[in-house]
């Protein structure tokens, strides 16, 4: 019988094994303490592949076209990044650029970087440095809320002109249900599992 | 959902002499005083039994979102000029002009995301800084609670920034107008980022200290 404690309180518990589908609670806090996914390397690695398909589509097609008096332009992701940094706000420029571009590619290569030697049962060169800075980049990954900045600008532009939403936002629609998905995929304890045991350690016999 | 029976007589893994790794949950124990400089024999993560210096660090980030949420209010966020016209607006005139304009379920998404969630988040900080200095032990699991919202909200602030991005890019390309993003696109992008690292820093492990001892 194995001990945890809860992230969240620090409470000493006794692990129990979980059927399929389930996450175990913190008796105490309710914090979620650890799950049970089935196919957890195979879902994580399909959905990785998905995703950087979706985020190569998402970055080289135009994002929304908008239409006035005869004239269309084209906006692509990165563009309005660089005229925010064309006006001198390259930190705000900056900051949308890590965590609408920079921070889901991460998250995608470092997942394809455990996940897929994990599959043939290796471990990647530094897992455990690459596997908390995959947690880092799921924190800073707000591609949701980028979505519904859009949809904010949408309606406040449709009196404007008129917006032709392209492939791009598709694309990205697609990646924000794709990478909440991966990330839900992982299981840490599979990685952690495979680092070696050292049996003196209290509540591990 | 399983909740987990065995707790072991309500004691925490620091009470028992144990340190669990926040990275890979591997328990350690703590050998000496010092167990600041432990590392995870398993996976290599610094080892702390309580984050360090918790309480003084998210007083200061706290402290510090408050004083750059008052110029991200007031100054305005973007300038808008048309024909030779020109329009400032801050956060709070541009949820109003969306009333205006009858679109009011977008106004509500504005003000909620960025006047709302910014100051609850910090307001529901100081209250658990508060009343984890008081040594209170009364509602600990709503505290616990709170918390957990303050970690998960804390990103829909960034809205409003996103919102101003992509009118940037679209109108700017176009003809009928000019936008500018105004000075408070930085300080509330700063409030944004600088709650996100308080709500880090805070040790929800704190609240439930009194009850151990």
């Amino acid at each position: 019988m194995s001990l945890i404690a809860c992230h969240e309180c620090d409470l000493l518990q006794q692990r129990i094994s979980l059927p399929a589908k389930s996450k175990a609670q913190c008796g105490r806090c309710g914090a979620v303490l650890y799950r049970n996914i089935p196919n957890s390397i195979d879902r994580t690695v399909a959905l990785s592949i998905a995703g950087l398909v979706l985020f190569i589509c998402a970055n080289v097609f135009p994002f929304l076209a908008f239409e006035v008096s005869g004239q269309s332009v084209q906006a692509t992701l990165l563009s309005g990044a660089v005229a925010l940094y064309k006006q001198g706000m390259w930190e705000v420029a900056g900051l949308v650029i890590f965590t609408c571009v920079a921070a889901p590619l991460a998250q995608i290569l470092l997942m394809l970087y455990i996940f897929v030697p994990l599959k043939f049962n290796r471990l990647p060169y530094a897992t455990a440095k690459a596997f908390r800075l995959l947690r880092e980049m799921q924190n800073w990954n707000m591609i949701e809320v980028f979505m519904v900045g859009i949809l904010v600008a949408l309606v406040k532009l449709t009196k404007m002109a008129v917006i032709v939403p392209g492939l791009a936002m598709w694309s990205f629609m697609g990646l924000i249900i794709v990478l909440t998905a991966g990330a839900s995929a992982i299981d840490p304890e599979l990685v952690w599992n495979r680092f070696g045991f050292k049996k003196e350690q209290p509540g591990n016999d | 959902m399983t909740r987990l029976p065995g707790s072991i007589e309500n004691v925490s893994a620091m009470q028992a002499g144990l340190v669990g790794c926040h990275s890979c949950d591997l328990l350690s124990k703590i050998k000496g005083n010092d167990h600041q400089m432990l590392q995870c024999p398993r996976c290599g993560a610094s080892l702390h039994s309580r984050k360090t210096n918790s309480i003084a660090r998210t007083w200061a980030l706290v402290i510090a979102a408050f004083i750059f949420y008052v110029p991200a209010m007031v100054l305005p966020i973007t300038n808008v000029s048309s024909l030779g016209v020109s329009q400032s607006d801050t956060i709070m005139s541009g949820v109003v002009l969306f009333i205006q304009t009858g679109s009011w379920e977008i106004a509500l998404v504005i003000f909620v995301a960025s006047i709302i969630v910014p100051m609850m988040k910090l307001f529901i900080l100081v209250y658990l800084l508060i009343s984890v200095q008081q040594k209170s032990d009364k509602r600990m699991r709503d505290r616990a609670k709170l918390y957990r919202l303050t970690e998960f909200v804390g990103r829909w602030s960034m809205v409003d920034i996103y919102v101003v991005t992509i009118l940037i890019a679209l109108v700017n390309l176009g003809v009928i107008a000019d936008i500018d993003a105004g000075p408070a696109a930085f300080y509330f992008a700063a409030v944004v980022i600088v709650t996100i690292f308080a709500a880090r820093m805070f040790d929800p492990r704190l609240i439930w200290d009194e009850m151990n001892d």
